[in-house]
């Protein structure tokens, strides 16, 4: 065989376990949003979102479990959020090539991967434990907790981007340093920092194991932040384990409106992060 | 396009303007200065150089001489970077502003720099200029908007954007971009304008409206400009400065530099056997 023939079959070969290996990622998505689609369309229905978590065997919906997502990811990136750019921006912009920058930057990778449930038991420990009582405001810290590393790594990966040529261009007017990163990086990484927090909600929309711990579940409506509140994924862990039909079918639709929910959130993070700056 | 300058160098050709222009008084003083970006290796090895007022001072020579290191001491651009480090005397109307207690901010609003790459902010064209301004001086808004089209008029950019100022500074052309930055730089009226490369990365049209630019500004400002193009130094500047390994190997009048030269690296470099 001419060398020639064998680089075009190796490159055929290499190019056939490629698209295999795509195939089977995207099959297993299709399948999981397939299920999603067919049982949680059938589920979904106008009382969901004005009925509370139901008793087997009555009617009712998950107003009270969307009410108590909404509520403690929106307390935990208005907490974070704001931390999360500060800091990634003190990273990025402050501390230069510092062993302090670099040791943080290392710990916020390691919170960055630190499994969920383990933030929920500090919080449980921490927060729980000592107020003596489940709260949405344990609920939310812990999310809290999740969320700060996302948007410390996208924050400071996306001023990162900004180049260092805009900095000197606004310094050399005379510009003062904070001056500098607040009007003209961070305006020019908006697209990018938006991004992230994006990412961190949906990170932390579908988070179930730091809640359990932290704000427990609430069958009735709550919108005391002192007391157990309902939240989608905890709503679904329950009652997709529950024998009875009909709590089974809510799980279907919590599932339905997360996923969706995520999606959307996904895509227009990704619509921002590409599209061009305006 | 009108020749707005005063008689007195009112020679279209800037370097038969070179008689008058000795007596300019000098603006920038810089006397034995050396650089280093680590400390221990020298990038520039005790330069000597004026540049005068109202005038154009051209720096070549062959990529790494370190004429653009030495345009950045000029506006202390160099302090962004730890350990980068500038030793001897640079007088700016006779004051060392190599000096630890020298105001960077103040400075930096005298002393103007217009970048390689077109730099325009992430917002409109009237706020790229406004920006600076506002960080100097607290105008109204009827002030402002004037100053913002006396800028863009001195920049011979008002024509082109005066229906859509309120437009993304980021839209322009490349060569529309660099004089929207130039019109930034002399929004906040500097007295020095520092010119580090900045047609190197336009076209041929836009290279001239530049020069011709620069050639309008000569009249109230002192300008350094860094540049590659030799043809570009003979037209714009009535001062070369010929640099080489963070020497300085000669300095004088535009004319003498490239038609008597009188070391022969710059004869060597000016017609074009090195660099």
């Amino acid at each position: 065989m001419s060398r020639l023939s064998r680089r075009r079959w190796t490159s055929r070969i290499a190019m056939l376990l490629s698209m295999v290996a795509t195939a089977f990622g995207l099959v297993i998505l299709a399948a999981i949003l397939w299920t999603l689609l067919s049982r949680g369309v059938a589920a979904i229905s106008p009382e969901l979102f004005y009925l509370d978590t139901p008793p087997p065997g009555v009617a009712g919906g998950l107003a009270n479990a969307l009410y108590g997502s909404a509520v403690m990811t929106l307390v935990a990136l208005a907490i974070a959020a704001p931390l999360g750019v500060m800091a990634g921006t003190a990273l990025a912009e402050f501390s230069g090539r510092s062993r302090v920058a670099a040791a943080a930057g290392f710990l916020n990778d390691v919170l960055l991967s630190a499994p969920s449930i383990v933030i929920g038991l500090f919080v449980y420990t921490a927060m729980v434990v000592p107020m003596g009582h489940f709260s949405a405001w344990a609920g939310a810290v812990s999310l809290v907790i999740i969320a700060l590393p996302v948007i410390v790594r996208t924050t400071q990966d996306m001023l990162q981007l900004v180049p260092g040529s805009l900095r000197e261009a606004a310094v050399a007017l005379g510009t003062p340093r904070w001056r500098v990163v607040v009007s003209v990086v961070w305006r020019a990484a908006s697209n990018g920092l938006l991004t992230g927090i994006l990412l961190a909600y949906a990170r932390v929309a579908g988070e179930t194991a730091p809640l359990l711990f932290t704000a427990l579940s609430n069958q009735y409506w709550n919108s005391d932040m002192n007391a157990p509140m309902a939240s989608l994924p905890v709503v679904i862990f329950q009652f997709a384990m529950s024998p009875y039909d009909d709590w089974q079918r809510l799980a279907w639709a919590g599932a339905f409106i997360i996923t969706l929910t995520i999606l959307v959130i996904n895509i227009g993070a990704r619509a921002l992060g590409t599209s061009k700056h305006s | 396009m009108i020749n707005l300058r005063p008689p007195e160098a009112g020679v279209s050709n800037g370097r038969r303007a070179i008689g008058s222009a000795l007596e300019k008084p000098a603006k920038i003083d810089a006397r034995g200065l050396r650089f280093s970006y680590d400390g221990n290796h020298e990038v520039l090895k005790g330069i000597d150089v004026t540049l005068r007022d109202r005038a154009v001072t051209a720096f070549i020579g062959p990529s790494g001489c370190g004429k653009s290191t030495l345009l950045r001491i000029f506006n202390r651009m160099y302090d962004l970077y730890p350990g980068q480090t500038a030793t001897g005397e640079v007088l700016f109307d006779g004051r060392n502003i190599l000096s630890k207690s020298e105001d960077l901010e103040e400075l930096r609003g005298r002393i103007g720099m217009v970048f390689q790459k077109p730099t325009p902010f992430p917002m409109s064209i009237y706020e790229n200029i406004a920006f600076g301004v506002r960080l100097h001086e607290k105008l109204g808004k009827a002030e402002l908007d004037e100053r913002v089209e006396a800028a863009l008029r001195e920049a011979a950019l008002w024509e082109e954007v005066k229906d859509k100022l309120a437009q993304s500074g980021l839209g322009l052309s490349g060569g529309q971009q660099q004089r929207l930055c130039i019109a930034r730089a002399i929004a906040i009226r500097p007295e020095v304008l520092l010119l580090d490369e900045p047609a190197s990365a336009l076209d041929p049209i836009s290279t001239a409206k530049i020069e011709e630019l620069i050639d309008e500004l000569r009249a109230a400002y002192c300008i350094a400009i860094v540049t590659h193009n030799m043809q570009q130094a003979v037209r714009v500047s009535e001062y070369t400065a010929f640099m080489y390994l963070g020497e300085l190997i000669e300095f004088g009048a535009t004319d003498d530099i490239f038609t008597h030269p009188r070391n022969q690296r710059t004869e060597a470099y000016v017609t074009g056997r090195f660099g």
